[in-house]
């Protein structure tokens, strides 16, 4: 066996013996290293085996298939790829950015600092940190009851919150008129109470946290059922309270899935349009989100607004793109 | 693993069950049953009445075209770049897989207006459509474009872990035996992923079928040709019509639900297989 390492090593302690004729070994090793350590740590020795194993897998007969099959055809499903990838995805979102710039930049901050664009946006970002901080907590609740407990109706659960993902925004917004609405189910109740859910804030809270339930529940599950549960066990046997257990341990170990899911859910609740416009109405400066404030502009060919807006909200969209690789990253490399 | 060795013990254990069921039970349940009631107030054959009506029914059968298209066309394209995020060593495929997420993170309602700046009648693309007798904007061809944008990750993330895992000695012993590069796409490599593309695919299907936002603004939205039942839905209910409103969509969601089982039921039967 001749780790990366013992060569080094052995090479070394022959450099230090006789002249110093090549000047590599002295500079990777440090004056406090020149003791020479003949045997390589064990970590070391088996990530070495480990790095030889796969390379000896991936070398031996993988190279030469490759070789083999770099050819045209490779050649051509690589830029088949990129290039419906360029046309479905990339171009528009450039289409966007050239044409924003094209109407003008001082016409687009001039319609983004009007009244009914700043509460637009104010609005939205209430709407998106409501839904972070319910989903936060009630995500993780749901989380832990579909994973850790066992009772009759769990499949059904998990069926449902996968369900919501398939129902349609605009079906979304109708369900809550109907129940919610003017001479829907709660209607006596809510307008004894001189409560307005429809065409108000209220209503627009609920259709946010109705589309961005599944996003930290699948993310935080899907974590939990990886870790399993015998650090809970041993935490438990150890005497910890349920409570302190949860903080303790559950909680660090979901963390980067929570992360994650957080993350979807501000995407999701940024961009929601068809729930809040059919259960807010989009009435200006009461029920407008930045995603009905585009819709109203288009409409009004306020052309500005509307841009400038889908660019906003494309950079933001982006930016927490660039959160949500990297939490996904980390998820896989754990 | 006894009850008392879990996290929450039975008092506790069972408030929390109490709370998520009741959150999800007034979060989703409620408004689905009512849309449900709705939906069924004058029966099942006023439900169908309602739904075959020329308006109701062009929009759905649309809906459900076009979904199948773009999910037809997420199984090809989506395995494809699968198998190039995995297989190929290609410069910037980390950027490529970023790419693949977009449409996670941008708002469907910006994917529309995105399309509406690149194919719009005086953009210089969408005029050079225009011009050689294919209309994009507010045709069917907008609708597929959009839906195609949104759907992008479906088909790949759910090819991609199977293929990381995929044994390849079972490729190299075709390859030993001689059999083309294709011969072993097919025969081997294909039977293995078709699963995951399946299952993919009928998210997407299903995810398609509940799009609006892109929609609404590219589709141009004329009854019987470029309505679809989303945005049918929404005429409805601006209407003031809620029971075929309901209705449309109880149709359009029970389609999406058998996409969503089968895609379920193809997961779950494959994952023990993976184990």
């Amino acid at each position: 066996m001749s780790s990366p390492r013992l060569q080094r090593t052995r090479q070394a302690s022959h450099s230090l013996r006789t002249a110093p004729a090549f000047n590599v070994a002295p500079l990777r090793f440090p004056p406090a290293a020149r003791p020479v350590v003949l045997v390589a740590p064990i970590d070391e020795r088996l990530r070495s085996t480990r790095e030889m194993s796969s390379i000896s897998h991936v070398g031996s007969a993988h190279a030469t298939l490759a070789e083999h099959r770099w050819s045209a055809g490779r050649l051509a499903i690589m830029a088949l790829v990129v290039l419906y990838l360029a046309t479905i995805l990339v171009v528009p979102l450039i289409a966007l950015a050239v044409e924003t710039v094209r109407t003008g930049i001082p016409a687009v901050a001039e319609a983004l600092r009007t009244p009914e664009a700043v509460f637009a946006i104010v609005q939205t970002l209430w709407l998106t940190l409501i839904a972070v901080v319910v989903n936060c907590i009630l995500g993780v609740a749901i989380a832990l009851v579909l994973v850790r407990q066992r009772f009759p109706g769990r499949q059904l659960l998990d069926a449902l919150i996968d369900l919501s993902l398939a129902v349609s925004p605009v079906m979304i917004g109708l369900s809550f008129l109907l129940v919610l609405g003017r001479d829907g189910w709660f209607w006596p109740v809510l307008d004894a109470l001189g409560i307005r859910v429809a065409f108000a804030f209220p209503g627009l809270v609920i259709a946010t946290l109705f589309v961005t339930l599944p996003y930290t529940v699948r993310e935080v599950a899907n974590v939990l059922t990886e870790v399993g549960e015998d650090e809970e066990q041993v935490a438990a046997t150890l005497g910890a309270s349920a409570w302190r257990t949860f903080w303790k341990v559950t909680l660090p170990n979901i963390r980067r899935g929570l992360l994650l899911g957080v993350t979807l859910t501000a995407a999701r609740s940024l961009g929601e349009f068809g729930a809040v416009l059919v259960l807010g109405g989009s009435i200006a400066r009461k029920t407008e989100t930045a995603t009905t404030y585009i819709y109203g502009a288009l409409e009004e060919r306020q052309n500005a607004g509307a841009y400038g807006m889908a660019l906003l909200l494309g950079v933001v969209s982006m930016l927490l793109l660039i959160a949500i690789e990297r939490f996904k990253s980390r998820s896989s490399d754990a | 693993m006894s009850a008392s060795a879990r996290p929450f013990p039975n008092r506790g254990a069972q408030a929390l069950r109490v709370v998520v069921l009741g959150y999800v039970g007034l979060l989703i349940i409620l408004p689905l049953v009512a849309v449900l009631r709705e939906g069924v107030s004058q029966g099942l054959g006023g439900l169908w009445h309602v739904v075959s009506a020329p308006a109701a029914r062009d929009a759905i059968v649309l809906s459900l075209w076009t979904a199948a298209a773009v999910a037809v066309l997420n199984a090809v394209a989506g395995t494809a770049t699968a198998w190039v995020l995995q297989r190929y060593p290609l410069p910037g495929k980390c950027l490529m897989s970023w790419i693949v997420d977009v449409p996670f993170a941008i708002p469907t309602l910006v994917t529309g207006v995105m399309l509406v700046l690149l194919f719009g009648p005086t953009r210089p693309v969408g005029r050079w459509f225009e011009g050689h007798g294919l209309p994009v904007l507010f045709a069917p061809p907008a609708i597929i474009l959009a839906l195609a944008f949104i759907t992008v990750p479906f088909v790949v993330r759910s090819v991609e872990p199977v293929l990381a895992e995929l044994d390849r000695t079972e490729e190299e012993a075709a390859a030993t035996l001689g059999a083309s590069p294709i011969r072993t796409f097919w025969t081997v490599i294909i039977p293995a992923l078709a699963p995951s593309i399946a299952s993919g695919s009928l998210q997407g299907f299903a995810r398609s079928l509940a799009e609006f936002g892109s929609i609404v603004v590219v589709s141009g939205n004329i009854p019987h040709k470029t309505l679809t039942g989303a945005v049918y839905v929404f005429s409805e209910v601006e209407g003031g019509r809620p029971h075929a409103a309901a209705a449309a969509s109880l149709v359009l969601l029970g389609a999406a639900i058998i996409a969503t089982l089968g895609a379920r039921a193809i997961a779950q039967r494959t994952v023990p297989v993976d184990v």
